[in-house]
């Protein structure tokens, strides 16, 4: 489903993504952690080019990210993208944030784009909600519409950039139960996130990055299971982040 | 005072010769005012787009061309697009259309400046999570962008267009028989009422300014209260 090889990038003379590769099967769950400015935002932004990359290439359901000709909008279509800081629309209604690129970019109709929006709006929970604006809306819920906003556009995979970092500690819990939920239906997904017990829970797969570059990428039994056998970066972090 | 010589010459400070000759005074203020409003608040828009969606040296030009405008004075434009305009274009251009590009091209370049950072003001995350659904640019702009940054602009509008208004009175240096421009030639023709003309002519300035500024008021209060609403 997403193939990524090599993949580096530079600002000025930081390199800020250093030959990263990894492969994320259909159906797969990837949790990228590692501390702040190891490049995991940049990576999982690189897959729907909304970070350029200088070196290396993407391929994602077939399509080469990096390629000249390669007509990103079109792509970003089929990928789900949710951010930390939700992102949501603050002029539009919920109603009308789950619709807008159902409408304009998938050409779906009006009426169509709201029934779809109703359903997913249900999905996460938030059945009543179509009418509020975003700022009515606690974190939580602004998180888990932005994920319905996502899936109102039938996405082949879902990415997460760190989509509980910005939450209360209460409103963590009803994110990620709705991305468990997503996991549990087949969805393929990369999230970033520092939430270990999710990855621990849910995820196939765990990618450890550290400056830049992937220093441990193994299934997340062996991640949590055989902690000797982690590169010392990877100790060092998971000893800090699981001490509470 | 004696404000009876407003009362003689009041259709001629609001109309102008017309319907006898062509529209003057107040009317053609308004005339002038409205139709460089509009233009200036479409190039304004359509050069801040510009500004907000370019890179490198053709933002720069950009940059340099709009500072052009904003660094010379009105009047200065008003007598060089008169006296170039004809030259360009080979024929002779009407005092009043003159003014209209003056004052839409001064006017719109100041405005392109209040729409850019109107644009910038945003956070960057809205043009990422427009780009993330796959909207395009132009999309992404027109109903996740503009929405947002005009409200935001709308002062900025607001000043621009008031000062527009006031700008107008300087068509009376070509000739164009605006209020300002009918107002001196009553009292050259009247010789003792200048305090009683003005005045008048000074409200009538503020009528219209006042105007506006309510007009553009009540249509963001109800704009803002019909967005709470929802």
């Amino acid at each position: 489903m997403i193939r990524i090889e090599n993949v580096s990038k530079w600002y000025g003379q930081a390199r800020v993504l250093a030959g990263c590769s990894t492969r994320i099967a259909e159906g797969e769950v990837v949790v990228v952690c590692g501390p702040s400015g190891s490049g995991k935002s940049t990576l999982i932004k690189t897959i729907n080019g909304l970070e350029p990359f200088d070196e290396g290439t993407i391929v994602v359901n077939g399509v080469s990210v990096g390629a000249p000709g390669t007509d990103l909008p079109r792509l970003r279509a089929r990928v789900g993208m949710v951010f930390q800081s939700f992102e949501l629309f603050p002029h539009l209604t919920v109603r009308e944030n789950l619709a807008l690129a159902q409408v304009v970019v998938l050409g779906r109709s009006r009426d169509e784009a709201h029934a779809r929006g109703r359903e997913y709006l249900a999905r996460v929970g938030l059945a009543g909600f179509a009418d509020r604006l975003p700022a009515q809306l606690s974190g939580g819920q602004q998180q888990r519409v932005a994920i319905a906003r996502a899936l109102c556009m039938d996405p082949v995979c879902m990415l997460f950039d760190e989509p509980t970092s910005a939450l209360d500690p209460e409103m963590v819990g009803e994110v990620l139960d709705v991305m468990v939920e997503l996991a549990g239906e087949g969805m393929t997904m990369v999230c970033v996130t520092h939430e270990m017990g999710f990855a621990r829970k849910v995820a196939d797969r765990v990618i450890f990055m550290d400056q830049g570059a992937i220093l441990d990428d193994c299934p997340s039994e062996e991640f949590f299971g055989n902690r000797a056998g982690r590169p010392e970066r990877a100790q060092q972090f998971l000893a800090r982040v699981l001490s509470h | 005072m004696d404000f009876s010589v407003i009362a003689d010459n009041l259709s001629y400070f609001l109309l102008g010769a017309w319907p006898h000759g062509p529209l003057g005074g107040a009317a053609l203020t308004l005339v002038l005012s409205i139709s460089s409003a509009l233009a200036s608040g479409a190039l304004g828009l359509v050069l801040g787009v510009a500004l907000a969606t370019t890179h490198g040296p053709a933002h720069q030009g950009l940059v340099l061309a709009l500072g052009f405008f904003r660094a010379i004075p009105v009047l200065m434009l008003i007598f060089w697009t008169y006296f170039l305009l004809p030259i360009v274009f080979g024929f002779n251009v009407p005092g009043t259309g003159t003014v209209v590009v003056a004052l839409s091209l001064i006017g719109g370049s100041y405005l392109a400046h209040s729409v850019y950072a109107g644009i910038a003001s945003l956070p960057p995350g809205q043009w990422q999570a427009a780009a993330a659904l796959g909207l395009r640019r132009a999309d992404a702009l027109r109903h996740v962008i503009l929405p947002q940054a005009l409200p935001i602009m709308l002062p900025s509008f607001l000043n621009q267009w008031i000062a527009l208004i006031k700008d107008s009175s300087l068509a009376y240096v070509i000739g164009v028989g605006e209020l300002s421009f009918v107002a001196t030639q009553v009292s050259n023709r009247e010789m003792v009422y200048p305090t009683e003309i003005f005045l008048f002519v000074a409200l009538l300035y503020f009528i219209i300014c006042s105007s506006l500024e309510l007009g553009a008021g009540a249509i963001a209060r109800r704009y803002g209260s019909a967005e709470k609403q929802t």
